[in-house]
């Protein structure tokens, strides 16, 4: 047996961009466990409901996050719309999904690029923030903010895709699935990426059961876990199965994200053909009486969202689950075990979010 | 399937391509339409109604009704736009170009002009006065009510002794 030590990871890390700190506990090279502490970006951003009313709180919402923040503000707003009983426009709906889609794709392609760089290809790294730059400018032409869109209201949306910019959007898309399918062979078929990625981090199909992972990673496991099924949004009129991989390893959660890049393509196609013309929302009178508890999928994987109200304009309580949170205990599991060389890599493949994680 | 070196098409193209990024603040950055950059204000149609002030997420708005000022700290403001959705005139909107660093966070106030200012004060004084006659009225009339009110339950209380009286001498007639 080697000798045991401790070695402080973060909060401040190159490959973090966000504070997360973990003491791992080291035998030479080996990691025998991982200790996790969170804490370090707090803001306390639930209990913001009791202060403001429920319109103004989608703002605080979708500031949970920088990255997936319209996957909160639209958890948000439909657990309200739920309880409200409102029906919103169909069109709404699907310009829901769209950007949602979108929203995805750019978190997607982020990781994408901040993996490379984890594993040291710079070049990639910069293709890939290259390729998601064509996304964002989508997303500022539509809603007019770059990552907060704040389009999302209780009722429907503030703003429509004209079938013009729609239009317009889809043919962007087809230049970015053939950028996306030149990086896929980059990420997937190059052997340099392999061997830092392949058989690295493995969590069996049980462990990641056991240990409740969402998203993609739990995907890569095996885990057929998709919020998207449920049919919130406009998922329910779409044809689109989760992308599953059965490996476990890192190299699996590289693949299934790039899939989920190609498959939120084949999405936003599916939804720009069937939108429907009609209104973008529907009056709302009242406040919300009642509780609801919201499951989303966000980039990350399963978000959820518990809104509870008493009839008054300000909320009684707002719970928001993300999936960094639930990830977590999966990360400290996949790090036992591991060379300290890939603890950046494995910390990377749950696609952190420390700051949606905290709240 | 493993391949080495599959970059290298990318990167010779980007070798002899333009670059995507631009050279600012030389060449200006262009903001699509809908850019959510900063809220101004039609400060001339504002009626200081203060719903900006109550909606604001991160309250960075202040309303001074009696100087007519409209002040806002666009450090804190987020730009999301809820107060251009709640006003009642409409006077304020989201436009691109964002705020500027700054060495403190300092706050921006926007005066109504002197002109908007008089016309005001007149029309708040024209509405007092008209109240104050509306009030006025009201109370003259009601006084008249009230008088002409027991003016006429005296008469009504005279018509109906005068009922009384006639009564019994006229129901026996009416009998036989």
């Amino acid at each position: 047996m080697g000798k045991v030590s401790v070695v402080p990871f973060g909060p401040q890390h190159p490959v973090l961009p966000e504070p997360i700190h973990l003491d791992l506990v080291l035998e030479d090279e080996k990691v025998i466990e991982a200790v996790p502490s969170i804490g370090f970006v707090h803001r306390g951003l639930e209990s913001l409901i009791v202060k403001k009313d429920y319109n103004e709180m989608v703002y605080v919402a979708e500031r949970t996050c920088g990255i997936c923040s319209f996957g909160h503000g639209m958890g948000y707003v439909e657990a309200v719309e739920k309880i409200m009983n409102v029906e919103i426009p169909a069109r709404a709906r699907y310009l829901r999904t769209i950007w949602m889609e979108l929203s995805r794709m750019h978190s997607h392609l982020l990781w994408l690029g901040l993996l490379a760089d984890a594993f040291g290809y710079e070049s990639l790294f910069y293709h890939c923030w290259r390729i998601r730059e064509q996304v964002l400018d989508m997303i500022e032409e539509s809603t007019g903010g770059r990552v907060i869109f704040s389009v999302n209201k209780v009722g429907g949306v503030m703003k429509d895709i004209d079938a013009q910019m729609l239009g317009r959007f889809v043919e962007k898309l087809g230049d970015v699935e053939e950028q996306i399918c030149a990086i896929r062979k980059n990420f997937l078929g190059d052997r340099t990426v392999q061997m830092r990625l392949c058989g690295v981090g493995v969590l069996t199909k049980k462990q990641a059961h056991d240990l409740g992972c969402a998203g993609p990673f739990g995907r890569a496991s095996g885990i057929a876990t998709d919020m998207r099924i449920r049919g919130y949004g406009a998922y329910a009129d779409l044809d689109f199965e989760p992308i599953i991989r059965t490996d476990g390893d890192s190299y699996a959660r590289c693949a299934c994200r790039i899939d989920e890049l190609l498959q939120s393509i084949d999405l936003i196609r599916q939804a720009a053909a069937k939108i429907p013309a009609g209104d973008l929302s529907v009056p709302v009178k009242g406040n919300p009486d009642g509780e609801y508890f919201m499951r989303i999928e966000q980039p990350r994987g399963e978000a959820v969202y518990y809104v509870k109200g008493s009839g008054k304009p300000y909320l009684n309580r707002l719970r928001i689950r993300t999936p960094t949170f639930a990830n977590l205990a999966g990360l400290c599991e996949t790090l036992k075990g591991a060379d300290y060389a890939d603890v950046p890599i494995l910390v990377l493949t749950i696609d952190p979010c420390i700051s949606c994680t905290e709240r | 399937m493993s391949t080495i070196l599959n970059f290298t098409g990318t990167l010779l193209k980007n070798l002899v391509s333009k670059p995507v990024t631009k050279n600012y603040p030389e060449e200006p950055a262009v903001y699509p339409e809908r850019s959510r950059g900063h809220i101004v204000i039609d400060v001339d149609q504002c009626i200081s109604c203060g719903l900006c002030v109550r909606s604001c997420p991160p309250r960075c708005i202040k309303v001074d009704k009696n100087e007519g000022t409209w002040t806002i700290n666009r450090f804190d403001c987020i730009a999301c736009g809820y107060c251009a959705s709640k006003c009642p005139k409409k006077c304020l909107s989201l436009v691109p170009g964002y705020q500027k660093p700054g060495r403190s966070k300092a706050a921006v106030t926007y005066k109504k002009s002197a002109e908007v200012m008089e016309a005001e004060r007149k029309r708040a004084e024209e509405m007092a006065q008209r109240k104050a006659a509306a009030v006025k009225a009201a109370r003259e009339k009601k006084a008249a009510a009230q008088t002409g009110g027991q003016a006429a339950g005296a008469a009504a209380q005279v018509q109906a002794a005068q009922a009384q009286a006639a009564a019994p001498v006229k129901a026996p007639s009416e009998n036989q």
